[in-house]
């Protein structure tokens, strides 16, 4: 009896600790249908006016979901060029993130199931990440300040049945923790070098670049030659070296840049970095813990199970593995391509 | 007894639930928490599947009920590499609760000017073990640096380590069972007084690292510690530069400029009592050009000294050193120099070694492969000036 009084009086505390919850600022809609991006049914995504998909050249990898882009740049507006980073996005532009899974990828027609939609939104004194969680019905998603967990199923291209028991829809800091940059948060992805490539647009295929010029959302378009491209990391017509430094861009250099929450490793994965110490090859480790694999460098050239790059990457210990958030599975094919890569380096 | 079982069953996963539920509510509180605020932590012991991170926040107080009533667990960590995370803050305090087994670092704290960690703990339970994680107390690009009263255990790495900061006091803390008890690594301007580090594989570390942001560090004062008995046996993983740390270590300086060592007392710590050491001893190559790899205006004084007649570690490339090279048997020095010094320059480095208890001293001359090893100290017995104390003035 004593016990039982003991696990009601647990249960009592812990209630009344939850239900002490506070609110979010109310600025933010509570529901992603209440900003009206998407026209119809929510979940089928059918963009509003002045509302515009995009994809880029190699995206994140995120537990093997698939994304569907799209930005909102208000009327009379324009996103600025620039040729290294982000595109300067006016205030009130928002990008719109939505992470799903199809029920069967050979069967995309048999549906999907959406998760999360991520809002960056650009506001007076800077950009504000929010994650939105999805209902099981699937008729809108709401505001959710700290995160969820959730299991996903679907099957694979060859039709393997594949689980994700722990999908993290991370809590606004854990958005900022990726998209910090100095002191204020940014965006990651659409950067010239990103939307440079050709997008099917109900119109016709276009270069985004392009079509965003076109409609007067973007100024400064120099010739489409003089405009950096990231590779398709998928693209086998292009060098390994490119794709590969692709790969690390997206995936690892958005922390792993001089301005970036990973600066203070010396380990620099942009595409702007030149300096191979800084690379990886052959650098120690600095605050790497057991992440280190009792591995010694980071990029050892030719050899990649002695590189703790590839330790990091095919971990999926919370404490050891890279990236540290967004990914509770290893991306096989980015890890065999990051492999190969270092298989065919120089040597020292 | 069967009634309890089934007390159990029913209870035990509505249990589980809601202490997913208390995780959500804490980090809810920490992104909600306005300037000025304190978010109490509750008495008891809580199981957390991720990070709290504390963002972009000003002026607040994390405050449990005392480092043995308020432990927050990450042993089922699922999502993060930290236990707490603190970034882009200014003025936040952390207080009397416990950090355990978290899978990566116990707290983190980067970007943040004035960060006190006060009457807190943080943890590995079991053995050490090199799946610990790193660092217990780790904060990072900080500014005004305040950790008193506190206790490491089990860091794979460091206990307690400030690193690429300005401005730090560490003092009045205990440090065991880590590879590194305390480390002060590329940070300005650091004071580590009356704390106790014992049973780590090296007591307390002051280090400058090359490829770093924060090129340089200095200008660090380590007195009144007890520093003993750190002849842990090494468990850092390999690749990390603690790992190279030989076991029975009490101080170690590498490649730092300006550091004061007075009023310690550096107890049966049978390898090295005090080194000093270029960055060279690593045996890796060095390719920044902004770094300074070696040692200088380092002043050792008015120590206590004390070991006891054994061998120094055999372990690692610096057992290897210590048995094959040096050849002190028993006799190990307490004050050990690696004799390097910057080719490039004409004077010599300054290294000042005086009024300590008991002190013996030898330049083993690692440059030229330990051949005119040194027991000589006279030329050391200089006087350097005394190095500012540290304050912290909050700025607001």
């Amino acid at each position: 009896m004593k016990k039982y009084l003991f696990y009601t009086a647990c249960a009592v505390f812990i209630a009344a600790l939850v239900g002490a919850g506070q609110r979010f600022p109310k600025k933010y809609k509570n529901s992603l249908s209440e900003y009206g991006f998407f026209t119809g049914a929510l979940a089928r995504l059918q963009p509003a006016a002045n509302v515009l998909p995009y994809d880029l050249n190699t995206p994140l990898f995120t537990d093997y979901a698939h994304k569907q882009r799209f930005m909102y740049i208000p009327e009379g507006k324009q996103a600025v060029y620039n040729d290294s980073a982000v595109l300067s996005f006016p205030v009130g532009t928002v990008l719109i993130k939505n992470f799903f899974y199809y029920q069967d990828e050979r069967k995309p027609e048999n549906g999907r199931r959406i998760l999360e939609t991520r809002l960056l939104i650009h506001e007076e004194n800077g950009w504000t990440a929010i994650p939105y969680v999805w209902n099981d019905e699937q008729t809108d998603a709401f505001l959710e300040p700290a995160g969820e967990t959730k299991s996903v199923t679907w099957r694979d291209s060859k039709g393997t049945k594949q689980t994700i028991s722990n999908y993290q829809i991370p809590n606004i800091n854990q958005c900022k923790g990726c998209h910090i940059s100095g002191k204020s948060l940014m965006p990651i992805g659409p950067s010239a070098r990103q939307l440079n490539g050709l997008y099917p647009y109900a119109e016709g295929t276009e270069n985004q670049l392009v079509k965003l010029s076109q409609l007067h959302k973007l100024s400064n378009l120099p010739d489409l030659e003089k405009v950096p491209r990231l590779v398709n990391w998928q693209d086998a017509s292009a060098s390994l070296d490119a794709r590969a430094r692709a790969w690390l861009d997206i995936n690892c250099g958005h922390c792993h840049n001089p301005k970036g929450p990973a600066s203070t490793s010396g380990l620099l994965l942009d595409i702007h970095n030149t300096d191979p110490k800084a690379l990886g090859i052959m650098k120690t480790p600095v605050a790497a813990g057991k992440g280190s694999g009792g591995l010694l460098y980071d990029i050892v050239p030719r050899q990649p199970d002695k590189s703790i790059l590839i330790y990091r990457m095919q971990s999926t210990d919370p404490g050891q593995m890279m990236p540290e958030l967004g990914r509770t599975v290893v991306h096989r094919e980015g890890l065999e391509l990051i492999r190969e890569w270092i298989r065919q380096m120089p040597a020292q | 007894m069967k009634k309890l079982l089934i007390l159990l069953a029913v209870h035990l996963p509505w249990v589980a639930f809601a202490q997913k539920q208390v995780q959500k509510q804490l980090q809810n509180q920490f992104i909600m928490v306005k300037s000025g605020d304190t978010i109490h932590l509750d008495k008891g012991f809580f199981e957390l599947e991720g990070t709290l991170w504390l963002d972009d926040k000003q002026d607040v107080v994390i405050k449990g009920k005392g480092k043995d009533a308020t432990v927050l667990s990450f042993k089922n960590q699922t999502s993060g590499a930290e236990g707490i995370k603190i970034t882009n803050s200014r003025n936040i305090t952390i207080e009397g609760l416990t950090v355990l087994d978290a899978k990566g670092d116990a707290i983190k704290v980067q970007q943040t000017e004035g960060i006190t960690f006060r009457h807190t703990k943080t943890g590995w339970s079991g053995k050490p073990k090199k799946t610990n994680g790193g660092y217990g107390f780790y904060p990072v690009n900080c500014q005004k640096v305040l950790i008193e009263h506190c206790e490491a255990v089990g860091a794979s790495d460091a206990g307690i380590y400030v690193g690429q900061s300005k401005e730090i006091i560490v003092r009045n803390c205990k440090a065991w069972h880590n590879v590194a008890g305390i480390e002060i690594e590329n940070s300005l301007h650091a004071d580590v007084y009356d704390n106790e580090a014992f049973n780590n594989t090296g007591g307390i570390l002051v280090f400058d690292l090359p490829d770093l942001v924060q090129k340089k560090g200095g200008f660090v004062r380590v007195y009144n510690n007890k520093v003993y008995e750190n002849n842990y046996p090494n468990f850092a993983p390999k690749g990390n530069i603690v790992a190279k740390v030989p076991q029975g270590t009490g101080l170690l300086i590498l490649a730092t400029n300006n550091v004061e060592v007075f009023n310690n007392r550096f107890v049966n710590n049978i390898s090295i009592g005090t080194g000093i050491i270029s960055y060279h001893m690593t045996e890796e190559t060095i390719k920044d050009k902004e770094y300074y790899p070696f040692p200088d205006k380092i002043h050792i004084h008015n120590n206590y000294f004390e070991r006891p007649m054994v061998r120094a570690t055999s372990k690692g490339r610096m057992g290897m050193m210590f048995r094959f090279k040096l050849k002190f048997g028993k006799d190990v020095p307490h004050i050990l120099f690696d004799g390097i010094h910057d080719e490039q320059r004409t004077e010599k480095i300054q290294l000042c070694i005086r009024n300590n208890t008991n002190q013996s001293f030898a330049d083993i001359d690692a440059a030229n492969d330990f051949k005119n090893i040194s027991r000589v100290l006279a030329k050391y017995n200089c006087e350097l000036p005394a190095l500012k104390p540290v304050t912290l003035a909050t700025s607001r």
